[in-house]
């Protein structure tokens, strides 16, 4: 393990701390809101002389997508930063990204959609992208913030993965809430991020490329199945650079976080800050004797489902806890603890949960609430709602 | 004693408690304490009733539910007192109200109803005193490190030093520091 600076610092300005030390080679985001404090941060380090990057400001989040396109395509490293409504205008140019294979590292803060305005802490707009063929890993604090984008750079840019990655953060609780922050030094974490070179790029003239090409009927198909096929890479890959960098930091980078789930009765699944919550209800109800424990997702998409059904079946109830709604049908990642779980011969009973939506505050006692019920073998097939004025 | 000792501080959208907060949680980070410090968001707008929480504890800070029972609140700006409950989840046994006000901590209680330990400092007269403003938010430190043992004076000058000599200069930086000091002398404790 290195020696590491411990700093004050917010989830965005974890994000810009990784993104200062990665030194990408152009950053383009539009510099208002829904923008983080991440671009501020970083745009500063870039007035600064700190960065060599070019920072593109665009006027807006869909030109800001298509400008890191253009940069990556042409060989560049690339990061951004967006979040909600931000990231909602970003849709169509996600697709292009990734059908692209450009390794763009994007840092989402993680916030409400329109309609009613809102500006607080939600799933909904990383949760909405979760199909268009981006990685997504998710943070439970400013720490992991760091460490998952000096992580991603490296599984975006992986010749046998070439897929962007999102970095994703609780919206304000995360992005805006100081915390202690382990920071490693730049010569170490230059080293392990590298120089990013590009097999084929478009300012190449020696191998010249076409990027975006016309695909009908002819070819499209089989380009989408490649992309199916990365993102297959993408899961063993992160476990290997995961372990490369926990020589560094001395974390580990599973796939996600069973915390006192091997004897427990009843298992929460929930991502990002809440989990750091509930792994305090899960302290407090052991010292009990109520054996409960906390499944945290890190790697969302590519989904890890053999691991996770393994870590859940032999609990006898599973609650799981989403900060978003897919209308009409099962929340996203109650719908992926399910189906990890079709194909187990033991199957914990499963309750979805939701909670937390445009930043409802999520007390421990909710937590514990929650476990108590489970506890009881209080399960349906409806979702239930947590913090919900019915 | 609570594993994490919680702050919660009341003001104005633009009269400091965020870094109010920011430095309290600096101050306490450089002695090896664990840290956290988070404003409760809303739209910012200047003059609104807002809140902000600090943490400090000896093991890292797992939670993110808002601080329900602080172990202090810090009231910035006194007339938040008639349209805020600030004593909500504050412990009568062993919390502390810090109010920024001239009035006496009696008649903060009278008017609060908050029967625990009550300190007032008139940080607002402090701060147009020295530094010739109303930024009551660095003054009203010195109330906060007279109450508790959380911090010592020497902790949050050596904070404001860092923080605000390159921005103001030796001189206002040196005013700040001086209202953290008479602030801590003239806090009246009931």
């Amino acid at each position: 393990m290195n020696e590491k600076k411990i700093l004050p610092l917010t989830g965005a300005y974890a994000a810009a701390e990784a993104m200062r030390q990665i030194n990408p080679d152009v950053v383009a985001a539009y510099p208002i809101t829904p923008q983080t404090p991440i671009v501020e941060r970083f745009a500063q380090f870039v007035a600064d002389g700190i960065v060599d990057t070019e920072m593109i400001r665009v006027e807006s989040e869909h030109s800001a997508m298509s400008a890191c396109v253009g940069a990556s395509a042409a060989g560049a490293r690339v990061m951004t930063a967006t979040s909600s409504a931000g990231l909602a205008l970003m849709w169509e140019v996600l697709g292009v990204a990734s059908g692209l294979r450009l390794p763009i590292v994007m840092n989402i803060a993680n916030r409400a959609l329109s309609a009613p305005i809102n500006i607080h802490c939600d799933h909904s707009d990383s949760m909405g992208a979760r199909d268009l063929s981006w990685i997504q890993i998710y943070s439970e604090n400013a720490q992991e913030v760091y460490e998952h984008n000096l992580l991603a750079i490296r599984l975006a840019e992986h010749k046998d993965v070439l897929l962007p990655v999102m970095v994703c953060q609780d919206g304000f609780i995360t992005s805006h809430g100081v915390e202690n922050v382990g920071i490693f030094p730049d010569d170490i974490v230059r080293n392990f991020v590298g120089e990013y070179e590009p097999e084929k790029f478009l300012l190449n003239i020696n191998d010249p490329v076409t990027f975006g090409p016309l695909e009908l009927t002819d070819y499209y198909f089989e380009t989408k199945r490649q992309q199916e096929e990365a993102m297959d890479k993408a899961r063993k890959i992160f476990l290997e650079i995961g372990k490369e960098l926990s020589r560094i930091t001395g974390r580990e980078y599973g796939y996600f976080e069973a915390y006192e789930t091997k004897d427990a009765d009843v298992i929460i699944v929930v991502m990002n800050s809440t989990a750091g919550t509930a792994k305090v209800v899960v302290d407090r109800m052991r010292a009990d004797g109520k054996k409960v424990g906390v499944l945290k997702i890190r790697l969302f998409r590519p989904f890890p489902y053999e691991e996770i059904a393994d870590v859940l079946k032999n609990a006898k109830v599973i609650g799981v806890l989403d900060r978003s709604m897919s209308f009409g049908a099962n929340a996203p990642i109650y719908s992926e603890i399910k189906n990890s779980l079709y194909d187990s011969e033991r199957k914990p009973k499963l309750q979805s949960y939701i909670f937390g939506l445009g930043g409802r505050e999520i007390y421990e006692r909710d937590i514990e609430k929650v476990f108590e019920e489970l506890l009881e073998g209080k399960v349906s097939n409806k979702k239930k709602y947590v913090g919900l004025r019915e | 004693m609570k594993d994490i000792f919680e702050i919660r501080i009341h003001g104005r959208g633009g009269q400091g408690a965020k870094t109010a907060a920011q430095l309290i949680v600096e101050s306490a980070l450089v002695k090896g304490k664990h840290i956290q410090a988070f404003p409760e968001y809303g739209p910012e707008r200047s003059g609104a009733p807002m809140v902000t929480f600090a943490r400090i504890s000896d093991k890292p800070i797992r939670t993110y539910q808002p601080v329900t029972n602080p172990d202090v609140v810090m009231v910035i700006d006194p007339t938040l007192l008639d349209i805020v409950d600030v004593t909500k989840g504050l412990d009568e046994q062993n919390g502390v109200l810090i109010v920024n006000t001239p009035k006496s901590p009696e008649k903060i209680k009278e008017k609060t109803g908050f029967k625990g330990r009550t300190c007032t400092v008139d940080a607002t007269g402090i701060s147009i005193d020295l530094l010739g403003v109303n930024m009551p938010n660095t003054p009203i430190l010195g109330a906060l490190i007279k109450a508790t043992e959380i911090l010592e004076i020497k902790d949050i000058e050596e904070k404001i030093r860092e923080r605000f000599l390159k921005k103001i200069g030796e001189e206002k930086t040196n005013a700040n520091i001086q209202c953290v000091r008479r602030a801590y002398n003239e806090v009246k404790e009931s």
